[in-house]
């Protein structure tokens, strides 16, 4: 079995040099930038208004949620309009276990992970359907979540209930701690994010979505794959819902499982651009300069948004940022993989023959930006 | 010794039989060409095989464990490869990528040994220069060799070539010989669907005949073409005389 694979490592020697770069040179200096930016967001209750943490975190809380949409439909193909299940079930997960005398934000974690947990059985119902079919019932199950939960009447029933247990802290250390919690939150998901789709299941998870078919053909369990994506998006989402349950001081069914979380979301990432992790932030930002900008004018800022949405549809299909990045080659999160064949010379242990996955890796002949034409859309 | 074995397989769509009791052996590293008309059942036995095709009767065995109730992505761990007869690439990857999936899922490579593995694919594919496109720019041989490249790199013992060759030119055609001679000289049992006649004649060990879902012939290239039940199933096309022609 192994026969075909092992001899030929001469024959790779004979035709040149062969490596496998995931980031560009650039690699270190973003990642540096990344972690300025984060630093002084880290910084940002202390220097801003608390009017603007609470700006700020939603800002978070909708950029994790896109985050999350994006790896559902923009990776994986699969395109949901219910995720609102899950900030919901995240929000009430805070809920539950505040009333029962959990920290609310020591909450916020377990809150996500049961909301991931229910989206285990949740998708082996869902996946038996197939593309718009799956779109519907997501939202059907969002809608039925809902209902199931506001018709418990010790969390308040449709109504909704206060979250205990907030109102100890002072208003300064609570809008600080919803800040960093949320902070929190948004970067676990991006980190999530970008380690999932430069592993191999980023790969696999491309593959379903291109042909799923040839995928199984290939090797690839394509329900596992789903199925990892789904969880992983309904842990996010949950996250998200907790952050909103502790930073909203109350949980109330009609709005923390509004179809407008799924509207919103799908709005950024697709204006952002679906498919790449730098659409969704970028979206994110458009989004609240719109919304900060326009929404005094009342309901005329959702009419904007519509025409936006249709206009970036309409001009570039892959958002903003794949207009960027099609123009630039710019890629601030690399998860592509480029084989770059160098000089012959230089081949003598096959071990050396992959120049690493390190970012940042500088190979012979570092003639990256010119062979950096991209590659996924 | 037998790798793959069908026996009696029979697969129906509602009323039309398509595979209609079929019963193969496929010796390791055995090149089996397999010949008939369009509809004949050859890419529907295919799918038999890989697993993306129930059929209805029968028992699909390879090295004696039956298959039948597993699907295409564990037997293709098992070491079952296909192609597609209309290319089915990950159009929104790379060409390298592409590769590099089947290593690491059919395979089960990680890491660098992954990585090692679909580069050498694509230089035995003659796919390398092409490793950086998206694969839905390729054109119509380099899709057809990355079928075969994305099959050989899921590493295979049992490899199902789907008309590798159709609609590709003589020399193109001459090229992928080449690459299915080398990828059988390892020992990789081959079945070959291609209805370019002459390019299977001189390669293959075995040819099998498929008509109307019956396996009408089976056995040395030439005997069966000359087969008059073969002959009848190509009547006005004369493909037996067509590839002696052509020798």
């Amino acid at each position: 079995m192994t026969t075909q694979q092992r001899a030929p490592t001469r024959r790779i020697t004979a035709s040149g040099t062969l490596q496998v770069r995931r980031a560009g040179a650039s690699g270190i200096l973003v990642g540096a930038a990344g972690l300025v930016v984060l630093a002084l967001l880290a910084f940002m209750p202390v220097i801003v208004s608390e009017a603007d943490t609470t700006l700020l975190v939603n800002f978070f809380v909708l950029l994790t949620m896109a985050v999350m949409w994006n790896l559902l439909a923009g990776y994986a193909g699969m395109v949901s309009i219910g995720q609102q299940a899950f900030v919901g079930l995240g929000g009430y997960g805070v809920l539950v276990l505040a009333m029962n005398g959990f920290n609310p934000v020591a909450a916020i974690p377990v809150a996500a992970v049961v909301a991931a947990l229910i989206a285990l059985p949740v998708s082996v119902l869902l996946f038996r359907l197939g593309g718009g079919y799956f779109a519907i019932a997501t939202w059907v199950v969002a809608d039925t979540a809902q209902i199931v939960v506001s018709s418990i009447t010790s969390l308040g029933g449709g109504t909704g209930h206060p979250v205990p247990g907030l109102s100890s802290m002072s208003p300064h250390t609570f809008a600080e701690t919803t800040y960093w919690a949320a902070l929190a939150v948004v970067t676990i998901s991006l980190g999530i994010a970008y380690g999932l789709l430069r592993s191999p299941l980023g790969l696999l998870m491309a593959a379903v979505r291109d042909d799923e078919v040839s995928a199984r053909s290939a090797g690839a369990r394509v329900m596992t794959t789903r199925r990892i994506v789904y969880v992983v998006a309904a842990l996010g989402c949950g996250a998200a819902g907790a952050i909103l349950a502790v930073s909203q001081l109350q949980v109330q069914p009609s709005s923390i499982f509004s179809v407008q979380w799924a509207a919103e979301m799908i709005f950024v990432s697709m204006i952002g651009g679906m498919g790449t992790l730098e659409g969704p932030i970028l979206g994110t930002v458009l989004f609240f300069v719109l919304q900060q900008n326009l929404a005094q004018d009342g309901a005329w800022y959702l009419i904007i948004f519509g025409a936006v949405a249709v206009l970036v549809s309409i001009w570039t299909p892959r958002g903003l940022w794949g207009a960027i990045r099609q123009r630039s080659g710019i890629e601030l999160f690399p998860v592509g993989y480029r084989l770059h064949e160098g000089a012959l010379h230089l081949v003598t242990q096959p071990q050396l023959l992959d120049g690493g996955s390190a970012a940042g890796s500088n190979g012979p002949g570092s003639g990256a930006g010119a062979r950096r034409r991209r590659l996924r859309p | 010794m037998v790798l793959l074995e069908l026996e009696e397989v029979t697969k129906r769509y509602g009323q039309l039989v398509v595979i209609d009791r079929v019963s193969l052996r496929v010796d390791e590293g055995e090149l089996v060409g397999m010949v008939g008309p369009n509809g004949a059942g050859k890419t529907t036995l295919f799918g038999v095989i890989s697993g993306d095709v129930r059929p209805e009767e029968g028992r699909v065995l390879l090295d004696g464990a039956t298959l039948n109730r597993l699907g295409p992505a564990a037997r293709c761990r098992m070491g079952i490869g296909r192609t597609y007869q209309v290319p089915r690439p990950f159009g929104g990857m790379t060409v390298f990528e592409n590769v590099l999936m089947a290593s690491q899922q059919g395979a089960r490579l990680r890491g660098w040994e992954s990585r090692h593995a679909a580069a050498i694919v694509l230089g035995r594919t003659g796919l390398q220069s092409l490793a950086n496109r998206p694969a839905e720019t390729l054109g119509l041989l380099g899709r057809k060799r990355l079928e075969v490249a994305r099959a050989l790199a899921t590493r295979p013992r049992l490899l199902l070539l789907d008309e590798v060759a159709g609609g590709l030119t003589d020399l193109e055609v001459a090229e992928l010989m080449g690459v299915v001679r080398s990828i059988r000289s390892e020992g990789v049992a081959i079945v070959w669907i291609e209805h370019v006649v002459r390019a299977l004649i001189d390669t293959v060990d075995r040819l099998v005949c498929l008509a109307s879902g019956r396996l009408v012939a089976d056995g040395a290239p030439v005997a069966v073409l000359s087969d008059p039940a073969v002959r009848e199933v190509y009547l006005g096309t004369d493909v037996a005389e067509d590839a002696v022609v052509h020798r």
